[in-house]
């Protein structure tokens, strides 16, 4: 799925990176905690968050997420979008919940992130 | 044969800085050309380090090194120490405040994250003295 097609499903608008529309996305990952975001996240995977600080950005700097899209209509902080802008990180901002917005990504074909490194903990847990 | 040798200075309870050091590192190794999955996995880590040393240190730094074989990140705090290492490594054990969890941090999983992006991790630390931790990644 590109960027782009993220958006319109979103109904979302763009905060920078615009350029960046056709870039393609092949999974999705959704979270306010970003340790659980540093702990799951593999490659080629969008961040949904509603975590406004610089913090989100800089998260998704280290993983080289390819889209971040901030949920809720919360306006991000000015030096997030900033720090965006400067290392070429398309932001987009929905109205959508968190909720909405997976369900819409969902729906239309995007598929969940595995959860890299955690199978094998996963099952130790269930015995 | 090491090529590069670096030394960056980390403050503690500077939480808008946290992530600077880190970006920085990654943008070396992009430029030295290091494979992509090495360095995210860098990245992380030493990310996570810095995180930790902004929250629940007194201040540190984190060496940088790079040799043909691989990349090694030494963190290096001045206190307050961690009393009980095992519970540290264990997923989900943290201290952080509310304050810090606003922020998206403190669930516990960043100690465990190092050691798992890792190829070599090793952690010593006293109370009263301060953490040192050393993660090693093969190129
Ligand atoms: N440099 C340090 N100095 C003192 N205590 C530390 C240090 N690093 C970690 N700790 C202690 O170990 C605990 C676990 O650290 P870890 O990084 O795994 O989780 P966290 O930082 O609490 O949360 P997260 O990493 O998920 O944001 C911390 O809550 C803290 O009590
Ligand atoms: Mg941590």
């Amino acid at each position: 799925m590109t960027i782009c097609e993220i958006a319109g499903i979103l109904d979302a608008k763009w905060l920078c990176c615009e350029e960046e529309a056709d870039r393609t996305v092949l999974y999705a990952f959704a979270s306010d905690m970003m340790s659980d975001v540093l702990a799951h996240v593999g490659e080629d995977t969008m961040l949904l968050t509603g975590l406004i600080n610089s913090q989100s950005v800089r998260t998704a700097e280290m993983l080289d997420v390819p889209c971040l899209v901030f949920v809720r209509g919360k306006l991000p902080h000015k030096d997030a979008v900033q720090r965006a802008e400067q290392i070429g990180l398309p932001v987009l901002l929905t109205s959508c919940s968190m909720f909405e917005a997976c369900g819409r990504l969902y729906a239309a074909g995007m598929t969940a992130c595995s959860l890299s490194g955690y199978e094998g903990e996963a099952d130790d847990d269930d015995d | 044969m090491t090529m590069i040798k670096e030394t960056y200075p980390v403050k503690a309870g500077d939480m808008t800085a946290a992530g600077d050091v880190s970006a920085r590192i990654k943008r070396q190794m992009k430029q030295l050309g290091i494979p992509a999955s090495v360095v995210r996995r860098v990245s992380v880590g030493t990310y996570e380090a810095e995180i930790n040393l902004v929250i629940h240190s007194e201040g540190g730094r984190i060496d940088f090194s790079i040799s043909p074989e691989k990349i090694t990140i030494r963190v290096v705090d001045q206190g307050p120490g961690i009393p009980d290492l095992k519970k540290a490594m264990t997923e989900g054990w943290s201290t952080a405040t509310n304050e810090v969890r606003n922020m998206g941090f403190g669930a516990g999983m960043g100690l465990p994250n190092m050691k798992r992006n890792a190829d070599e991790f090793t952690i010593e630390s006293t109370v009263g003295v301060g953490t040192d931790i050393t993660m090693s990644f093969n190129i």
